[in-house]
């Protein structure tokens, strides 16, 4: 039941190297918050700042209304959930989880009724006396959540919490995670590089790059209106398809490609044009045509990979794109396909300053 | 169930055949040797012998002074192992938490190892000498009548003073590496967990170091019990009356300075049962608490 503030946060490392660049956020009671990025962002040392284990060098952290910079992380309410899990290897489940509540001063039966009570939400009431190393990696995984939730912390904070699971399991507990933390109603900042766990979880997300906000909003506010091309390009999967273009007052030029139908654009920059593969359908009329190089087939769905013909990528070569289609188009490799594409879901974006135009 | 046979071939033997011969030569034949000879009387220059059964043992061991020698090792042994082990964790604990420079203390540390036994105690036989001695005018200096010449107190400390001092870097190098083998995310986990930090290290970097501890408990002992000869012979060489020589001095002085081959004989033997004994014991008893 808590709000975290950050104010003017910056992270600068002994060797110099500026990792967190003056973020600003506000996060409301009971919200679940993504930090997005590739890795070397700085959304894990954003993460471990609020969770205490790395210094501020500038800016404030509040939890609730109180500034937490030196607080010490004990006292901080918080509890963090650690990618390889961090369990103490020498105690039992029940050891772990108990630990944190042993060490506050809580009583011995209010630690036993706790940790069961925890353990049932988890489905791990069977392991409590078994060492982490008699573990599976989900079960780890669930004992490592227990640990968190056993403490009732103000905010939950996860750093990448997943990425140690196989795909099947990770699907599973990204459900849990979510459907615990709507139930809980614990304010919670999740880390992750995975886009599509960051679209699933996050009531708002942040996309983190160079060790700023790139973004901040409500998911599928960020899929269908980026702010920047960084943004359009993290967010989505498959990757939308950029093209780079000019503008000569009329046309959107690639190479000998001509695409119509945009007004108002700057003549003298490098502009990229991006189109979602799911806004590319084919039609015999389209103004686009697409040689076909790759078709996977993902069940409900094809993905179709191909060369875009007359476009000219950034480096000079063919410019490789990738569309959507329903699961009965089965194109054979080699085909060429005509193309057209929903005009009003087109981006534009200047390719230098990396803004978005249109 | 049935066990797989392989057929075998006689190249794996001959590979490991140096090993054996070394292992053979240099340990089993000796240790034989050592066996026999304690049931023998011998004159001083071997000359002539005569087998008398345990009566090397019986004139030995029920002497006053090797009763006095097996005290002062046990004494001895559980100062030198339990000082050397709690500075070189403390060393190890507080260099693994420096940042700046770290390097340079750890090689600092680390430096002692390098330094024979007999050199260190050359170094501690000028450093306590009445005339020239730093360390002894200091302490008497501070009001304490030393003099490690007459009294067995004072010897003790010289003695086991050089044997802490020089076991503490091969033990600060072990408990270092240890201390590093922890993951990082585990002691961060704690630190939210857990306000202070003295309760952390009990209860997170002690047990979680205790492999570690365990293994040096058993080659500290060993150190205590056999390499601190040359620190004993070039300090006190068992002085005042014998107070300062462990059970391996007194085999080294009976048999070479007393020439009784058998009787010293004899101490070995029984030397190395209760090496033999304490290590099974430290194997039943601590392993069994031990997480790895």
């Amino acid at each position: 039941m808590s709000t975290v503030k950050l104010t003017n946060v910056n992270k600068t490392y002994a060797n110099g190297a500026h990792a967190v660049r003056g973020v600003n956020m506000d996060i409301a009671n009971g919200e679940f918050i993504v930090f997005v990025g590739p890795s070397g962002c700085g959304k894990s040392t954003l993460l471990r700042m609020v969770a205490g284990l790395e210094n501020v060098t500038e800016g404030d952290i509040h939890i609730d209304d109180e500034r937490i910079n030196d607080v010490s992380p004990s006292e901080r309410n918080v509890a963090m959930v650690f990618q390889n899990y961090a369990l103490y290897p020498h105690m039992s489940v029940r050891g772990n989880m108990s630990y944190g509540l042993k060490n506050r001063g809580d009583t011995k039966e209010e630690i036993y009724e706790k940790v069961v009570a925890a353990a049932k939400t988890l489905h791990i009431e069977d392991f409590l006396d078994r060492q982490p190393n008699q573990l599976s990696g989900g079960q780890r995984q669930r004992v490592a959540m227990g640990r968190a939730i056993v403490r009732n912390p103000k905010v939950f904070l996860f750093d990448e919490p997943l990425s140690n699971l196989d795909a099947k399991l990770r699907v599973q507990m990204r459900i849990e995670i979510k459907k615990l933390q709507r139930k809980m109603g614990v304010t919670s900042i999740y880390v992750t590089h995975d886009q599509t766990e960051a679209m699933t979880l996050a009531d708002r997300l942040a996309v983190i790059n160079n060790g700023r906000i790139e973004q901040m909003g409500k998911p599928i506010e960020l899929y269908k209106d980026p702010k920047t091309l960084f943004v359009a390009s993290f967010i989505g999967s498959p990757q939308i398809n950029l093209i780079s273009v000019q503008f000569d007052g009329n046309l959107l030029k690639s190479g000998k490609l001509e695409i119509e139908g945009f007004k108002n654009l700057p003549t003298d920059e490098n502009l990229v044009l991006g189109i979602r593969p799911e806004h590319l359908r084919t039609n015999d009329n389209g103004p686009l045509r697409l040689k076909i190089d790759l078709v996977e087939q993902h069940g409900a769905d094809n993905l179709i990979y191909g060369t875009l013909i007359d476009a000219v990528s950034e480096a000079g070569g063919d410019l490789e794109i990738c569309l959507r289609v329903n699961q009965k188009q089965e194109p054979q490799i080699g085909d060429v396909l005509k193309l057209e594409y929903d005009h009003e879901n087109a981006l534009v974006f200047n390719k230098d300053t990396g803004l978005r135009l249109v | 169930m049935k066990r797989v046979q392989f057929s075998h071939s006689p190249i794996p033997y001959l590979f490991i055949a140096p090993q054996i011969i070394i292992i053979c030569v240099f340990f089993l034949w000796p240790a034989a040797q050592g066996i026999y000879q304690s049931f023998l009387l011998e004159d001083a220059w071997g000359l002539s012998s005569q087998f008398v059964w345990f009566k090397n043992y019986e004139d030995t061991i029920f002497k006053k002074s090797w009763l006095q020698s097996a005290t002062f090792t046990l004494i001895f042994s559980f100062l030198v192992t339990v000082l050397s082990l709690a500075f070189a964790m403390l060393l190890a604990v507080k260099a693994n938490e420096v940042i700046q420079g770290a390097r340079t203390y750890k090689t600092l540390l680390m430096w002692a190892y390098a330094i024979a036994p007999p050199v260190a105690g050359l170094m501690g036989n000028l450093m306590f000498n009445p005339l020239i001695g730093d360390l002894y005018f200091f302490l008497n200096a501070m009001g304490w009548d030393f003099n490690h010449k007459l009294s067995s107190f004072d010897a003790s400390f010289v003695v086991i003073l050089i044997a802490v001092w020089k076991q503490v870097s091969v033990n600060f190098i072990f408990f270092l590496s240890g201390l590093q083998s922890i993951p990082k995310s585990v002691i961060e986990a704690a630190t939210i967990d857990c306000k202070s930090s003295i309760r952390r290290f009990w209860t997170m970097t002690f047990p979680l170091l205790a492999p570690t501890t365990f293994f040096l408990v058993v080659i500290n002992i060993t150190y205590a019990f056999f390499e601190t000869f040359g620190i004993i012979d070039t300090t006190t060489g068992g002085a005042p009356g014998g107070s300062t020589s462990t059970l391996v001095y007194k085999v080294y002085t009976d048999g070479f300075r007393g020439s009784d081959l058998g009787g010293s004989s004899a101490q070995s033997v029984v030397l190395m049962l209760m090496v033999l004994a304490l290590t099974v014991i430290q194997f039943r008893l601590i392993e069994r608490k031990i997480h790895y």
